[in-house]
C-alpha cells in the first residue's frame, strides 16, 4: 500500500510538472497578452504599404515598446492598410501630430511601428488616428529607384545597367 | 530464389505487418472501455512510461538547449542578429527537436521496457496464465501499458521543451551575454500558442506510434530469451523510423 502510494505521488508530480511545462510555455513563451496591465487605449493608421507587418508587433517610441499592433485589415474605399494599434494607457501624452512609421528591426527580425512624436498639446486617445504615417521600406520599390537614379544620371543607361546585372548573375 | 522474389517476399511480410499492427490496434481499441474501470493500472504505466524517464528527458533537455545555444549563438553572431536567438532556438524546439528527441529517447528508455517487460511475460507463459484464469491479458497487461505511454510522451515532450529553453537562456543569455529582455520578448513576439499546440499535437502521434509498437512488439515476441531480445530491438528501430518519418508528414501537414 506504501509503494502504490508513492506511485500514485510520483504520477501526480510528472503529470503536474507536465501541465506546469505546458503552462510555462503557452504563457512566457507566446504573445498572449495584447493589453499590458493597467490598460491601453487604441488609435488606428493607414499605410499604403505595411510590408510584412504583422499583428502582434511592437508599437515603440524612442526604442522603447509602448503597445502591440492588434489587428491589420484591408480597407477597400481608400485602398490602404488600416492598423489597429493599442497602445498601454501609461504612455497618454503623445501628440495627435505623432508620426508612425513601420521599421524593421536587426537584418532578421520583424517589423514595428515606430512613432516619433510630434508637437501639438492635444494627445492621442482612445479611436484617434495618427495622420502622418511613413510606408514600410519594400526592398523592390528601392531597388527600382536606386535604379532610376543611376542610369538618370550616367546618361547612357546601356552600359551602366548591364555591369550590375551580370556581377548579381554570378 | 532471385533478387526480384526477395524484395516480393519482404514486401509481402510488410503489409502483412501493417495489418497485422493494425488488428492488434482493434483489439486494443475494443478493449479500451473496460480497462478504464481500473484506471489504477494506468496510472502506475504512466508512472513507469513517464515520471521514471523524467531524469534522463530533463537531462537531455537541458544539454540539447545548450547546444542550440551554442551553434545557434555563433550562427546568428554572423548576421548581427543574436537577438533572435531565442526565437530561433524556441521555434526549433518547440516544432521539431522537442518531439522527435523526446520521442526517440522514450522508444530508447520506455518502449524497450514496455517490449522485454511483455515479451517475458510471453516467455514465461503468464499471459497463457491470465487466459487460464479468464482475465484477458490485452485488458489487464496491454491496454494500461499502451495508454500510459500514449499519455505520457506529450507531457514529456513539453517538459522537454521547456528545459531545453531554459538551456538555450543558460547559455545565450548567462554565457555569451545576448540581451534577456529582447531574448525572451523577440521569442514571445514570434511564437504563436498554434506552435506549441504543434508540439503536443507531434507528441502525442509519437506516443501513440511508439507505444503501439511497443506492446504489440512484446506481445507477439517469439517466447524466448533471444525472441524477447530481438523484439526488443526490433521496437527501437521501428519507432526509431516510424517517429521520424510520422515527423515529416506531420510538418508537411501542420506547417
Amino acid at each position: 500500500m506504501r509503494s502504490n502510494r508513492a506511485v500514485e505521488f510520483s504520477t501526480g508530480l510528472f503529470v503536474l510538472l507536465g501541465f506546469a511545462a505546458l503552462f510555462f510555455l503557452v504563457t512566457q513563451i507566446t504573445n498572449r497578452e495584447l493589453s499590458t496591465n493597467g490598460g491601453s487605449y487604441g488609435v488606428q493608421a493607414q499605410f499604403e504599404n505595411i510590408g510584412t507587418l504583422k499583428a502582434g508587433a511592437a508599437v515603440s517610441m524612442a526604442g522603447v515598446t509602448i503597445g502591440r499592433v492588434e489587428s491589420i485589415r484591408f480597407d477597400q474605399t481608400v485602398y490602404k492598410a488600416v492598423v489597429d494599434m493599442r497602445i498601454n494607457s501609461s504612455f497618454d501624452r503623445i501628440p495627435t501630430d505623432s508620426d508612425a512609421s513601420i521599421m524593421t528591426a536587426g537584418l532578421l527580425g520583424g517589423q514595428y511601428v515606430g512613432i516619433t512624436a510630434g508637437g501639438a498639446e492635444e494627445f492621442l486617445k482612445e479611436g484617434s488616428r495618427i495622420e502622418f504615417v511613413q510606408d514600410a521600406l519594400v526592398l523592390e520599390n528601392l531597388i527600382n529607384q536606386l535604379a532610376a537614379s543611376f542610369s538618370g544620371r550616367s546618361g547612357e543607361s546601356g552600359k551602366n545597367e548591364e555591369a550590375p546585372k551580370s556581377e548579381e548573375s554570378k | 530464389m532471385s533478387l526480384f522474389g526477395e524484395l516480393l517476399e519482404s514486401a509481402r511480410n510488410f503489409i502483412a505487418q501493417m495489418g497485422a499492427v493494425t488488428l492488434f490496434f482493434g483489439r486494443t481499441l475494443g478493449q479500451m472501455p473496460r480497462a478504464l474501470l481500473r484506471p489504477g493500472l494506468i496510472v502506475e504505466q504512466v508512472h513507469n512510461a513517464g515520471a521514471l524517464s523524467l531524469v534522463i528527458i530533463m537531462t537531455c533537455g537541458l544539454f540539447v538547449g545548450g547546444v542550440l545555444g551554442l551553434t545557434g549563438y555563433d550562427l546568428l553572431l554572423r548576421f548581427g542578429s543574436e537577438d533572435a536567438l531565442g526565437t530561433a532556438a524556441a521555434l526549433a524546439l518547440i516544432k521539431q527537436l522537442g518531439p522527435v528527441v523526446t520521442a526517440l529517447l522514450f522508444a530508447g528508455r520506455a518502449g524497450t521496457a514496455l517490449a522485454s517487460e511483455i515479451g517475458l511475460m510471453r516467455a514465461t507463459d503468464q499471459l497463457t496464465a491470465m487466459e487460464m484464469m479468464a482475465v484477458d491479458p490485452i485488458r489487464r497487461v496491454v491496454v494500461p501499458r499502451f495508454l500510459g505511454g500514449l499519455i505520457s510522451l506529450p507531457l514529456l515532450t513539453i517538459i522537454f521543451i521547456a528545459i531545453g529553453i531554459f538551456g538555450v537562456q543558460l547559455v545565450g543569455v548567462q554565457q555569451f551575454g545576448v540581451d534577456q529582455a529582447s531574448f525572451w520578448s523577440q521569442m514571445r513576439a514570434a511564437v504563436e500558442v498554434s506552435d506549441v499546440m504543434e508540439g503536443v499535437i507531434k507528441g502525442t502521434a509519437f506516443g501513440f506510434a511508439c507505444s503501439l509498437i511497443a506492446v504489440y512488439e512484446g506481445y507477439n515476441a517469439v517466447p524466448t530469451a533471444e525472441g524477447v531480445g530481438r523484439a526488443t530491438t526490433r521496437t527501437v528501430v521501428i519507432s526509431a523510423v516510424l517517429v521520424l518519418i510520422f515527423n515529416y508528414m506531420l510538418t508537411a501537414v501542420l506547417l
